[in-house]
Protein backbone atom coordinates (compact mmCIF):
# COMPACT_ATOMS: atom_id res chain seq x y z
CA UNK A 1 0.00 0.00 0.00
CA UNK A 2 1.30 3.30 -1.39
CA UNK A 3 1.29 6.45 1.15
CA UNK A 4 -1.80 7.78 -1.30
CA UNK A 5 -3.53 4.91 -0.70
CA UNK A 6 -3.40 4.69 3.05
CA UNK A 7 -4.52 8.74 3.32
CA UNK A 8 -7.34 7.91 0.77
CA UNK A 9 -8.60 5.28 2.75
CA UNK A 10 -8.09 6.82 6.50
CA UNK A 11 -10.18 9.66 4.89
CA UNK A 12 -12.53 7.36 3.82
CA UNK A 13 -12.82 6.51 7.36
CA UNK A 14 -12.84 9.68 8.85
CA UNK A 15 -15.64 10.33 6.58
CA UNK A 16 -17.67 8.10 7.02
CA UNK A 17 -17.64 7.79 10.88
CA UNK A 18 -18.25 11.98 10.21
CA UNK A 19 -20.88 11.36 8.27
CA UNK A 20 -22.75 9.04 10.32
CA UNK A 21 -21.98 10.50 13.57
CA UNK A 22 -23.64 14.17 11.93
CA UNK A 23 -26.61 12.35 10.26
CA UNK A 24 -27.29 10.14 13.81
CA UNK A 25 -26.95 13.53 15.96
CA UNK A 26 -29.75 15.27 13.15
CA UNK A 27 -31.81 12.69 14.27
CA UNK A 28 -31.36 12.18 17.97
CA UNK A 29 -30.62 15.97 18.91
CA UNK A 30 -33.71 17.89 20.41
CA UNK A 31 -32.65 21.25 19.95
CA UNK A 32 -33.48 21.69 16.11
CA UNK A 33 -30.52 24.24 15.48
CA UNK A 34 -28.14 22.30 16.12
CA UNK A 35 -29.97 19.52 13.53
CA UNK A 36 -29.46 22.12 11.48
CA UNK A 37 -26.02 23.00 11.98
CA UNK A 38 -24.94 18.75 11.79
CA UNK A 39 -27.07 18.48 8.90
CA UNK A 40 -24.40 21.15 7.50
CA UNK A 41 -21.45 18.74 8.75
CA UNK A 42 -23.36 15.11 6.91
CA UNK A 43 -23.31 16.95 3.68
CA UNK A 44 -19.81 18.37 3.45
CA UNK A 45 -18.44 14.50 4.65
CA UNK A 46 -20.86 14.03 1.44
CA UNK A 47 -19.02 16.27 -0.45
CA UNK A 48 -15.45 14.55 0.47
CA UNK A 49 -16.79 11.48 0.06
CA UNK A 50 -17.01 12.36 -3.53
CA UNK A 51 -13.67 14.14 -4.01
CA UNK A 52 -12.35 10.53 -2.97
CA UNK A 53 -14.31 8.99 -5.88
CA UNK A 54 -12.64 11.84 -8.07
CA UNK A 55 -15.80 13.28 -8.56
CA UNK A 56 -14.97 17.13 -8.04
CA UNK A 57 -17.27 18.88 -9.74
CA UNK A 58 -20.12 17.19 -8.11
CA UNK A 59 -18.24 17.56 -5.13
CA UNK A 60 -18.18 21.14 -5.44
CA UNK A 61 -21.49 21.53 -6.20
CA UNK A 62 -22.57 19.76 -3.44
CA UNK A 63 -21.25 22.24 -1.21
CA UNK A 64 -22.49 24.98 -3.42
CA UNK A 65 -26.17 23.81 -3.56
CA UNK A 66 -26.79 21.86 -0.01
CA UNK A 67 -24.15 23.39 2.14
CA UNK A 68 -24.35 26.99 0.88
CA UNK A 69 -27.98 27.38 0.08
CA UNK A 70 -30.18 24.93 1.41
CA UNK A 71 -28.54 24.26 4.57
CA UNK A 72 -28.50 28.23 5.18
CA UNK A 73 -32.31 28.28 4.03
CA UNK A 74 -32.97 25.84 6.64
CA UNK A 75 -30.72 27.59 9.34
CA UNK A 76 -32.27 30.87 7.96
CA UNK A 77 -35.76 29.86 8.48
CA UNK A 78 -35.29 28.36 11.89
CA UNK A 79 -33.70 31.86 13.02
CA UNK A 80 -36.66 33.93 11.96
CA UNK A 81 -39.16 32.31 13.49
CA UNK A 82 -37.04 31.46 16.46
CA UNK A 83 -39.23 29.96 18.39
CA UNK A 84 -37.01 28.14 21.36
CA UNK A 85 -39.86 25.49 22.29
CA UNK A 86 -38.80 22.35 23.92
CA UNK A 87 -41.49 19.20 23.16
CA UNK A 88 -43.84 18.55 25.18
CA UNK A 89 -44.38 14.74 26.66
CA UNK A 90 -46.97 13.05 24.72
CA UNK A 91 -48.99 10.06 26.05
CA UNK A 92 -47.83 7.37 24.09
CA UNK A 93 -45.01 8.14 22.14
CA UNK A 94 -43.29 5.00 22.28
CA UNK A 95 -46.16 3.48 19.76
CA UNK A 96 -44.99 6.53 17.39
CA UNK A 97 -41.57 5.86 17.93
CA UNK A 98 -42.01 2.01 17.68
CA UNK A 99 -43.87 2.74 14.36
CA UNK A 100 -40.85 4.81 12.97
CA UNK A 101 -38.12 2.03 14.18
CA UNK A 102 -40.10 -0.27 12.10
CA UNK A 103 -40.50 1.89 8.93
CA UNK A 104 -36.62 3.01 9.86
CA UNK A 105 -35.45 -0.91 9.97
CA UNK A 106 -37.62 -1.68 6.97
CA UNK A 107 -36.17 0.62 4.63
CA UNK A 108 -32.66 0.17 5.74
CA UNK A 109 -32.80 -3.71 5.07
CA UNK A 110 -34.68 -2.62 2.39
CA UNK A 111 -31.79 -0.71 0.71
CA UNK A 112 -29.18 -3.13 1.66
CA UNK A 113 -30.83 -6.12 -0.02
CA UNK A 114 -31.04 -3.75 -3.28
CA UNK A 115 -27.58 -3.43 -2.54
CA UNK A 116 -26.15 -6.81 -1.78
CA UNK A 117 -28.32 -8.02 -4.55
CA UNK A 118 -27.91 -5.99 -7.36
CA UNK A 119 -25.45 -6.77 -9.88
CA UNK A 120 -22.94 -4.10 -10.30
CA UNK A 121 -21.10 -3.42 -13.46
CA UNK A 122 -17.84 -2.27 -12.40
CA UNK A 123 -15.80 -0.37 -13.88
CA UNK A 124 -11.52 -0.94 -13.97
CA UNK A 125 -10.60 1.90 -15.50
CA UNK A 126 -9.13 4.89 -12.87
CA UNK A 127 -12.15 7.75 -12.93
CA UNK A 128 -10.74 10.90 -14.01
CA UNK A 129 -12.33 13.92 -13.50
CA UNK A 130 -11.01 15.47 -16.53
CA UNK A 131 -13.93 16.69 -18.84
CA UNK A 132 -16.43 15.65 -16.13
CA UNK A 133 -18.33 18.65 -16.83
CA UNK A 134 -18.63 18.65 -20.33
CA UNK A 135 -19.96 14.84 -20.16
CA UNK A 136 -22.49 16.25 -17.04
CA UNK A 137 -23.65 18.72 -19.47
CA UNK A 138 -24.19 16.49 -22.54
CA UNK A 139 -26.19 14.43 -20.42
CA UNK A 140 -28.02 17.13 -18.91
CA UNK A 141 -29.34 18.17 -22.54
CA UNK A 142 -29.83 15.17 -24.56
CA UNK A 143 -30.35 11.57 -22.39
CA UNK A 144 -31.38 13.28 -19.05
CA UNK A 145 -33.13 16.15 -20.80
CA UNK A 146 -36.72 15.47 -19.30
CA UNK A 147 -35.17 14.91 -15.54
CA UNK A 148 -33.27 18.33 -15.75
CA UNK A 149 -36.19 20.65 -16.97
CA UNK A 150 -38.52 18.62 -14.84
CA UNK A 151 -36.39 20.03 -12.50
CA UNK A 152 -36.26 23.44 -12.42
CA UNK A 153 -39.96 23.60 -12.87
CA UNK A 154 -40.00 22.31 -9.66
CA UNK A 155 -37.69 25.48 -9.07
CA UNK A 156 -39.88 27.86 -10.82
CA UNK A 157 -43.01 26.90 -9.03
CA UNK A 158 -41.15 27.31 -5.58
CA UNK A 159 -39.89 30.77 -6.76
CA UNK A 160 -43.64 31.83 -7.91
CA UNK A 161 -44.90 30.36 -4.43
CA UNK A 162 -42.22 32.35 -2.71
CA UNK A 163 -42.67 35.30 -4.47
CA UNK A 164 -46.29 35.38 -3.53
CA UNK A 165 -46.11 34.35 0.30
CA UNK A 166 -43.33 37.00 0.65
CA UNK A 167 -45.62 40.15 -1.23
CA UNK A 168 -48.36 39.45 1.19
CA UNK A 169 -51.54 40.10 -1.20
CA UNK A 170 -53.72 38.94 1.67
CA UNK A 171 -53.42 42.13 4.11
CA UNK A 172 -56.48 42.73 5.76
CA UNK A 173 -58.18 45.81 5.02
CA UNK A 174 -58.41 47.31 8.25
CA UNK A 175 -54.98 47.06 8.72
CA UNK A 176 -53.46 48.91 5.34
CA UNK A 177 -56.05 51.74 7.04
CA UNK A 178 -54.46 51.61 9.95
CA UNK A 179 -50.95 51.35 8.76
CA UNK A 180 -52.05 54.95 6.42
CA UNK A 181 -53.32 56.55 9.40
CA UNK A 182 -50.40 56.76 11.56
CA UNK A 183 -49.95 60.34 12.22
CA UNK A 184 -45.74 60.57 13.06
CA UNK A 185 -44.54 58.66 10.40
CA UNK A 186 -40.75 59.32 9.55
CA UNK A 187 -39.85 60.53 6.02
CA UNK A 188 -39.40 57.23 4.21
CA UNK A 189 -40.38 55.87 0.64
CA UNK A 190 -43.87 55.12 1.07
CA UNK A 191 -43.99 50.76 1.09
CA UNK A 192 -46.68 49.66 -1.23
CA UNK A 193 -48.97 47.48 0.38
CA UNK A 194 -51.86 45.70 -1.76
CA UNK A 195 -55.22 45.19 -0.23
CA UNK A 196 -57.21 42.15 -1.12
CA UNK A 197 -59.19 42.31 -3.99
CA UNK A 198 -57.93 46.08 -4.76
CA UNK A 199 -55.92 46.95 -7.52
CA UNK A 200 -52.42 47.84 -7.19
CA UNK A 201 -51.89 51.44 -6.67
CA UNK A 202 -50.97 53.08 -10.14
CA UNK A 203 -47.34 54.61 -9.14
CA UNK A 204 -44.43 53.05 -8.95
CA UNK A 205 -42.75 52.52 -5.60
CA UNK A 206 -39.65 53.87 -7.10
CA UNK B 1 3.54 27.79 -23.94
CA UNK B 2 6.51 28.55 -22.04
CA UNK B 3 6.00 26.99 -18.16
CA UNK B 4 8.46 28.82 -16.34
CA UNK B 5 9.76 28.25 -13.03
CA UNK B 6 8.49 24.85 -11.50
CA UNK B 7 9.45 24.91 -8.11
CA UNK B 8 7.58 21.96 -7.52
CA UNK B 9 9.31 19.96 -9.84
CA UNK B 10 12.90 21.04 -9.14
CA UNK B 11 12.22 20.21 -5.18
CA UNK B 12 10.92 16.67 -5.90
CA UNK B 13 13.74 15.91 -8.13
CA UNK B 14 16.31 16.94 -5.71
CA UNK B 15 14.55 15.34 -2.92
CA UNK B 16 14.73 11.96 -5.12
CA UNK B 17 18.35 12.35 -5.69
CA UNK B 18 18.84 12.58 -2.22
CA UNK B 19 17.28 8.85 -2.18
CA UNK B 20 13.64 9.46 -1.34
CA UNK B 21 10.76 7.86 -2.34
CA UNK B 22 8.70 10.01 -4.69
CA UNK B 23 5.50 9.87 -2.52
CA UNK B 24 7.50 10.80 0.39
CA UNK B 25 8.99 13.67 -1.66
CA UNK B 26 5.46 14.65 -2.68
CA UNK B 27 4.38 14.51 0.95
CA UNK B 28 7.30 16.76 1.85
CA UNK B 29 6.33 19.14 -0.32
CA UNK B 30 3.32 19.68 -0.16
CA UNK B 31 2.96 22.04 3.49
CA UNK B 32 5.61 24.09 1.96
CA UNK B 33 3.39 26.16 -0.01
CA UNK B 34 0.61 26.04 2.08
CA UNK B 35 2.38 27.16 4.87
CA UNK B 36 3.75 29.93 2.37
CA UNK B 37 0.25 31.06 1.46
CA UNK B 38 -1.04 31.43 5.05
CA UNK B 39 1.77 33.69 5.75
CA UNK B 40 1.45 35.49 3.44
CA UNK B 41 -2.15 36.17 3.01
CA UNK B 42 -1.46 37.17 6.65
CA UNK B 43 1.12 39.48 5.92
CA UNK B 44 -1.80 40.86 3.10
CA UNK B 45 -4.26 41.55 5.97
CA UNK B 46 -1.42 43.22 8.13
CA UNK B 47 -0.60 45.70 4.84
CA UNK B 48 -4.49 46.25 3.92
CA UNK B 49 -5.08 47.21 7.53
CA UNK B 50 -1.69 49.57 7.86
CA UNK B 51 -3.43 51.04 4.34
CA UNK B 52 -7.03 51.06 5.63
CA UNK B 53 -5.44 53.42 8.18
CA UNK B 54 -3.55 55.45 6.30
CA UNK B 55 -5.74 56.04 3.39
CA UNK B 56 -9.03 56.83 5.50
CA UNK B 57 -6.45 59.59 7.52
CA UNK B 58 -5.41 61.18 4.11
CA UNK B 59 -9.41 60.58 3.22
CA UNK B 60 -10.50 62.60 6.69
CA UNK B 61 -7.33 64.91 6.44
CA UNK B 62 -5.48 63.31 9.38
CA UNK B 63 -2.12 61.95 9.41
CA UNK B 64 -3.25 58.61 10.94
CA UNK B 65 -0.50 56.18 12.59
CA UNK B 66 2.75 57.21 12.65
CA UNK B 67 4.51 56.64 15.50
CA UNK B 68 4.81 52.90 15.66
CA UNK B 69 7.54 51.96 13.07
CA UNK B 70 8.21 54.28 10.06
CA UNK B 71 4.80 55.53 9.04
CA UNK B 72 3.24 54.00 11.17
CA UNK B 73 3.31 50.15 9.59
CA UNK B 74 3.71 48.71 12.89
CA UNK B 75 0.17 49.76 14.09
CA UNK B 76 -1.53 46.74 12.43
CA UNK B 77 0.75 44.18 14.60
CA UNK B 78 0.20 46.09 17.43
CA UNK B 79 -3.19 45.60 17.17
CA UNK B 80 -3.09 42.24 16.12
CA UNK B 81 -0.35 41.77 19.72
CA UNK B 82 -3.36 43.56 21.30
CA UNK B 83 -6.39 41.31 20.49
CA UNK B 84 -4.01 38.20 21.24
CA UNK B 85 -3.57 39.14 25.14
CA UNK B 86 -7.62 40.48 25.25
CA UNK B 87 -9.51 38.25 27.91
CA UNK B 88 -11.81 35.47 25.77
CA UNK B 89 -15.02 36.25 27.09
CA UNK B 90 -17.91 33.77 26.53
CA UNK B 91 -21.00 35.31 27.18
CA UNK B 92 -22.82 33.67 30.13
CA UNK B 93 -26.21 32.85 28.07
CA UNK B 94 -24.82 32.33 25.09
CA UNK B 95 -23.87 28.57 23.75
CA UNK B 96 -20.15 27.86 23.72
CA UNK B 97 -19.78 25.36 21.40
CA UNK B 98 -21.34 27.36 18.15
CA UNK B 99 -20.23 30.75 20.40
CA UNK B 100 -16.75 29.07 19.22
CA UNK B 101 -17.29 27.19 16.14
CA UNK B 102 -18.44 30.19 14.58
CA UNK B 103 -15.12 32.22 14.00
CA UNK B 104 -13.56 29.09 12.59
CA UNK B 105 -16.07 28.60 10.27
CA UNK B 106 -16.19 31.68 8.97
CA UNK B 107 -12.21 32.15 8.47
CA UNK B 108 -11.49 28.25 7.21
CA UNK B 109 -12.58 28.93 3.42
CA UNK B 110 -11.50 31.80 3.02
CA UNK B 111 -8.00 30.98 3.68
CA UNK B 112 -8.83 27.48 1.52
CA UNK B 113 -9.79 29.41 -1.49
CA UNK B 114 -6.37 30.49 -1.62
CA UNK B 115 -5.98 27.52 -3.13
CA UNK B 116 -6.33 28.14 -5.86
CA UNK B 117 -4.89 31.91 -6.34
CA UNK B 118 -2.14 31.36 -9.35
CA UNK B 119 0.93 33.80 -9.31
CA UNK B 120 2.38 32.77 -12.58
CA UNK B 121 1.93 29.61 -14.26
CA UNK B 122 3.28 26.90 -12.00
CA UNK B 123 2.87 29.53 -9.06
CA UNK B 124 0.30 27.88 -7.40
CA UNK B 125 -0.64 25.68 -4.50
CA UNK B 126 -3.11 23.27 -6.49
CA UNK B 127 -4.25 24.07 -10.14
CA UNK B 128 -7.23 22.63 -9.32
CA UNK B 129 -9.99 21.69 -12.21
CA UNK B 130 -12.66 23.30 -10.68
CA UNK B 131 -10.99 26.85 -9.87
CA UNK B 132 -13.06 29.27 -9.50
CA UNK B 133 -16.20 27.44 -8.89
CA UNK B 134 -14.33 26.03 -5.80
CA UNK B 135 -13.94 29.39 -4.92
CA UNK B 136 -17.67 30.41 -4.99
CA UNK B 137 -18.40 27.59 -3.52
CA UNK B 138 -16.33 27.78 -0.28
CA UNK B 139 -17.59 31.48 -0.09
CA UNK B 140 -21.00 29.87 0.25
CA UNK B 141 -20.11 28.11 3.23
CA UNK B 142 -19.53 31.72 5.27
CA UNK B 143 -22.69 32.33 6.06
CA UNK B 144 -23.44 28.99 8.49
CA UNK B 145 -20.46 30.62 10.54
CA UNK B 146 -22.21 34.08 10.84
CA UNK B 147 -25.41 32.61 11.10
CA UNK B 148 -23.93 30.53 14.26
CA UNK B 149 -22.28 33.28 15.99
CA UNK B 150 -25.29 35.29 15.04
CA UNK B 151 -27.78 32.33 16.72
CA UNK B 152 -24.96 31.34 19.40
CA UNK B 153 -24.23 34.98 21.14
CA UNK B 154 -28.25 34.87 22.86
CA UNK B 155 -28.40 38.40 21.39
CA UNK B 156 -31.01 40.12 19.12
CA UNK B 157 -28.14 42.23 17.60
CA UNK B 158 -26.08 39.52 16.70
CA UNK B 159 -28.79 37.24 15.71
CA UNK B 160 -29.96 39.89 13.02
CA UNK B 161 -26.61 41.10 12.14
CA UNK B 162 -25.96 37.27 11.37
CA UNK B 163 -29.44 37.35 9.28
CA UNK B 164 -28.49 39.95 7.19
CA UNK B 165 -25.25 38.80 6.85
CA UNK B 166 -26.76 35.40 5.30
CA UNK B 167 -29.47 37.50 3.14
CA UNK B 168 -27.27 39.83 1.96
CA UNK B 169 -24.60 36.95 0.85
CA UNK B 170 -27.12 34.62 -0.59
CA UNK B 171 -28.39 37.38 -2.69
CA UNK B 172 -25.29 38.33 -4.27
CA UNK B 173 -23.20 35.26 -4.91
CA UNK B 174 -25.43 34.51 -7.99
CA UNK B 175 -24.77 37.93 -10.05
CA UNK B 176 -21.17 36.61 -8.98
CA UNK B 177 -21.63 33.03 -10.16
CA UNK B 178 -23.27 34.55 -13.62
CA UNK B 179 -20.38 37.04 -13.68
CA UNK B 180 -17.87 34.04 -13.23
CA UNK B 181 -19.93 31.70 -15.68
CA UNK B 182 -19.33 34.44 -18.42
CA UNK B 183 -15.38 34.33 -17.71
CA UNK B 184 -15.55 30.80 -17.70
CA UNK B 185 -17.85 30.37 -21.20
CA UNK B 186 -14.85 32.41 -22.79
CA UNK B 187 -12.14 30.78 -21.39
CA UNK B 188 -13.67 27.36 -21.94
CA UNK B 189 -12.16 26.33 -18.64
CA UNK B 190 -12.78 26.99 -15.06
CA UNK B 191 -9.10 27.05 -13.91
CA UNK B 192 -7.71 30.05 -12.98
CA UNK B 193 -4.42 29.32 -14.58
CA UNK B 194 -6.27 28.78 -17.80
CA UNK B 195 -7.67 31.77 -17.52
CA UNK B 196 -4.80 33.89 -17.25
CA UNK B 197 -3.74 31.91 -19.99
CA UNK B 198 -6.68 33.03 -22.30
CA UNK B 199 -6.14 36.35 -21.66
CA UNK B 200 -2.33 36.68 -22.48
CA UNK B 201 -0.36 37.11 -25.75
CA UNK B 202 -1.90 40.51 -26.30
CA UNK B 203 -0.58 42.44 -23.22
CA UNK B 204 -3.22 45.11 -21.70
CA UNK B 205 -5.50 45.13 -24.73
CA UNK B 206 -6.04 40.99 -24.01
CA UNK B 207 -7.31 41.30 -20.83
CA UNK B 208 -10.81 40.43 -19.98
CA UNK B 209 -12.15 44.15 -18.79
CA UNK B 210 -12.30 45.07 -22.27
CA UNK B 211 -13.90 42.14 -23.47
CA UNK B 212 -16.07 42.06 -19.94
CA UNK B 213 -16.44 45.64 -18.43
CA UNK B 214 -20.31 44.96 -17.43
CA UNK B 215 -19.22 42.20 -15.95
CA UNK B 216 -16.05 43.56 -14.08
CA UNK B 217 -18.49 46.07 -12.88
CA UNK B 218 -21.06 43.33 -11.64
CA UNK B 219 -18.40 41.01 -10.47
CA UNK B 220 -16.57 43.43 -8.11
CA UNK B 221 -20.02 45.24 -6.60
CA UNK B 222 -21.10 41.82 -5.89
CA UNK B 223 -17.40 41.03 -4.31
CA UNK B 224 -17.52 43.80 -2.22
CA UNK B 225 -20.83 42.74 -0.96
CA UNK B 226 -19.53 39.58 0.14
CA UNK B 227 -16.74 40.73 2.16
CA UNK B 228 -19.44 43.44 3.43
CA UNK B 229 -17.24 46.06 2.64
CA UNK B 230 -18.72 49.62 3.32
CA UNK B 231 -21.45 50.62 0.86
CA UNK B 232 -22.61 47.44 2.10
CA UNK B 233 -21.81 46.85 5.53
CA UNK B 234 -25.50 46.66 6.42
CA UNK B 235 -24.47 43.39 8.74
CA UNK B 236 -22.32 45.25 11.30
CA UNK B 237 -24.36 48.80 10.24
CA UNK B 238 -22.91 50.21 14.06
CA UNK B 239 -25.66 52.73 14.41
CA UNK B 240 -28.60 50.26 13.80
CA UNK B 241 -27.27 47.11 15.02
CA UNK B 242 -23.95 47.65 17.52
CA UNK B 243 -21.79 45.42 15.81
CA UNK B 244 -24.09 42.84 14.38
CA UNK B 245 -22.72 39.32 14.85
CA UNK B 246 -19.37 40.59 16.23
CA UNK B 247 -21.14 42.45 18.99
CA UNK B 248 -20.45 39.77 21.81
CA UNK B 249 -16.91 38.74 20.81
CA UNK B 250 -13.62 39.83 22.21
CA UNK B 251 -10.16 38.89 21.90
CA UNK B 252 -9.10 36.01 19.38
CA UNK B 253 -12.47 34.82 18.47
CA UNK B 254 -13.05 38.29 17.55
CA UNK B 255 -9.65 38.81 15.71
CA UNK B 256 -10.97 36.11 13.33
CA UNK B 257 -13.76 37.69 12.47
CA UNK B 258 -11.55 40.83 11.64
CA UNK B 259 -8.72 38.43 10.04
CA UNK B 260 -11.33 36.47 7.62
CA UNK B 261 -12.94 39.64 6.65
CA UNK B 262 -9.50 41.66 5.31
CA UNK B 263 -8.64 38.17 3.97
CA UNK B 264 -11.76 38.04 2.19
CA UNK B 265 -10.75 41.39 0.97
CA UNK B 266 -7.28 41.17 -0.67
CA UNK B 267 -8.40 37.70 -2.10
CA UNK B 268 -11.44 39.36 -3.86
CA UNK B 269 -9.19 41.61 -5.64
CA UNK B 270 -6.83 38.93 -6.34
CA UNK B 271 -9.81 37.01 -8.09
CA UNK B 272 -10.55 40.34 -9.53
CA UNK B 273 -7.01 40.71 -10.95
CA UNK B 274 -6.71 37.22 -12.36
CA UNK B 275 -10.43 36.92 -13.67
CA UNK B 276 -10.48 40.91 -15.65
CA UNK B 277 -6.58 42.10 -15.23
CA UNK B 278 -4.61 39.66 -17.10
CA UNK B 279 -2.92 37.84 -13.83
CA UNK B 280 0.20 37.56 -13.02
CA UNK B 281 0.49 39.40 -17.09
CA UNK B 282 3.05 42.61 -17.77
CA UNK B 283 1.10 45.15 -19.39
CA UNK B 284 3.56 44.42 -22.05
CA UNK B 285 3.70 40.68 -23.37
CA UNK B 286 7.25 39.91 -21.68
CA UNK B 287 7.76 37.15 -24.54
CA UNK B 288 7.66 40.15 -27.07
CA UNK B 289 10.26 42.07 -24.63
CA UNK B 290 12.31 39.00 -24.85
CA UNK B 291 12.46 39.06 -28.53
CA UNK B 292 13.88 42.53 -28.76
CA UNK B 293 16.14 41.77 -25.70
CA UNK B 294 17.19 38.50 -27.52
CA UNK B 295 17.03 36.70 -24.16
CA UNK B 296 16.42 33.25 -24.81
CA UNK B 297 12.76 32.39 -23.00
CA UNK B 298 14.52 29.01 -21.35
CA UNK B 299 17.09 31.52 -19.58
CA UNK B 300 17.28 31.17 -16.17
CA UNK B 301 17.78 35.05 -15.42
CA UNK B 302 14.95 35.31 -17.11
CA UNK B 303 12.67 33.49 -15.80
CA UNK B 304 13.20 34.42 -12.13
CA UNK B 305 12.62 37.59 -14.19
CA UNK B 306 9.43 36.89 -15.21
CA UNK B 307 8.13 34.88 -12.12
CA UNK B 308 8.91 38.41 -9.24
CA UNK B 309 7.50 40.10 -11.92
CA UNK B 310 4.26 38.06 -11.84
CA UNK B 311 3.90 37.92 -8.29
CA UNK B 312 4.53 41.81 -8.33
CA UNK B 313 2.00 42.43 -11.12
CA UNK B 314 -0.47 40.17 -9.84
CA UNK B 315 0.04 41.60 -6.48
CA UNK B 316 0.15 45.67 -7.46
CA UNK B 317 -3.40 44.88 -9.60
CA UNK B 318 -4.84 43.63 -6.25
CA UNK B 319 -3.54 45.95 -4.07
CA UNK B 320 -4.98 48.87 -6.24
CA UNK B 321 -8.15 47.56 -5.84
CA UNK B 322 -8.18 46.72 -2.36
CA UNK B 323 -6.83 50.70 -2.43
CA UNK B 324 -10.16 51.56 -4.43
CA UNK B 325 -12.28 49.80 -1.94
CA UNK B 326 -10.35 51.69 1.04
CA UNK B 327 -11.62 54.83 -0.61
CA UNK B 328 -15.00 53.42 -1.12
CA UNK B 329 -15.52 52.79 2.18
CA UNK B 330 -14.35 56.11 3.87
CA UNK B 331 -16.27 58.06 1.10
CA UNK B 332 -19.67 56.41 0.08
CA UNK B 333 -22.58 55.86 2.64
CA UNK B 334 -24.42 52.72 3.49
CA UNK B 335 -27.40 51.48 2.06
CA UNK B 336 -30.36 50.41 3.36
CA UNK B 337 -30.95 46.78 4.05
CA UNK B 338 -34.08 46.89 1.07
CA UNK B 339 -31.60 49.26 -1.11
CA UNK B 340 -28.93 46.59 -0.89
CA UNK B 341 -31.43 43.60 -1.73
CA UNK B 342 -33.31 45.74 -4.09
CA UNK B 343 -30.24 46.32 -6.05
CA UNK B 344 -28.87 42.40 -5.85
CA UNK B 345 -32.30 41.04 -7.30
CA UNK B 346 -33.50 43.56 -9.49
CA UNK B 347 -30.50 44.59 -11.06
CA UNK B 348 -28.08 43.37 -10.62
CA UNK B 349 -28.90 39.86 -11.49
CA UNK B 350 -31.10 41.09 -14.91
CA UNK B 351 -27.90 42.55 -15.89
CA UNK B 352 -25.83 39.75 -15.44
CA UNK B 353 -28.21 37.31 -16.82
CA UNK B 354 -28.20 39.99 -19.71
CA UNK B 355 -24.09 39.84 -19.91
CA UNK B 356 -23.95 36.12 -20.29
CA UNK B 357 -26.47 35.95 -22.67
CA UNK B 358 -23.87 39.01 -24.56
CA UNK B 359 -21.12 36.80 -23.99
CA UNK B 360 -22.87 33.51 -25.76
CA UNK B 361 -23.69 35.47 -28.51
CA UNK B 362 -20.84 37.18 -29.06
CA UNK B 363 -18.72 33.80 -28.44
CA UNK B 364 -20.34 32.52 -31.58
CA UNK B 365 -20.29 35.43 -33.54
CA UNK B 366 -16.54 36.34 -33.26
CA UNK B 367 -15.05 33.07 -31.88
CA UNK B 368 -11.70 34.75 -32.48
CA UNK B 369 -11.88 37.97 -30.05
CA UNK B 370 -14.62 35.70 -27.35
CA UNK B 371 -12.81 32.39 -26.99
CA UNK B 372 -13.88 30.41 -29.87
Amino acid sequence: MTLAEGVQLVSTIILSVMMIGAAIGVVLLSNIVYSAFLLGGVFISMAGLYLLLNADFVATAQVLIYVGAVNVLILFAIMLVNKRQDFAPMPKAWVRRGATAMVCAGLFALLSTMVLATPWSFSTTVPSSAGAIKAIGRHFFTDFLLPFELASVLLLMALVGAVILARREFIPESAVTDLQATPLTLPERPRELVPVGGTPSQEESK
Amino acid sequence: MNSGIDLQGTFIESLMDLGLPLGAAKAIWMPLPMLLMIIGATVGVLVTVWLERKISAAAQQRIGPEFIGPLGVLAPVADGLKLIFKEDVIPAKSDPWLFTLGPVIVVIPVFLSYLIVPFGQNLIVSNVGMGVFLWIALSSVTPIGLLMSGYASNNKYSLLGGLRAAAQSISYEIPLALAVLAIAMMSNSLSTVDIVDQQSGYGILGWNIWRQPIGFLIFWIAALAECERLPFDLPEAEEELVAGYQTEYSGMKFALFYLGSYINLVLSALLVAILYLGGWEFPIPLDAIAGWLNVSPTNPVFQVVTASLGITMTLLKAYFLVFTAILLRWTVPRVRIDQLLDLGWKFLLPISLVNLLLTAALKISFPAFFGG
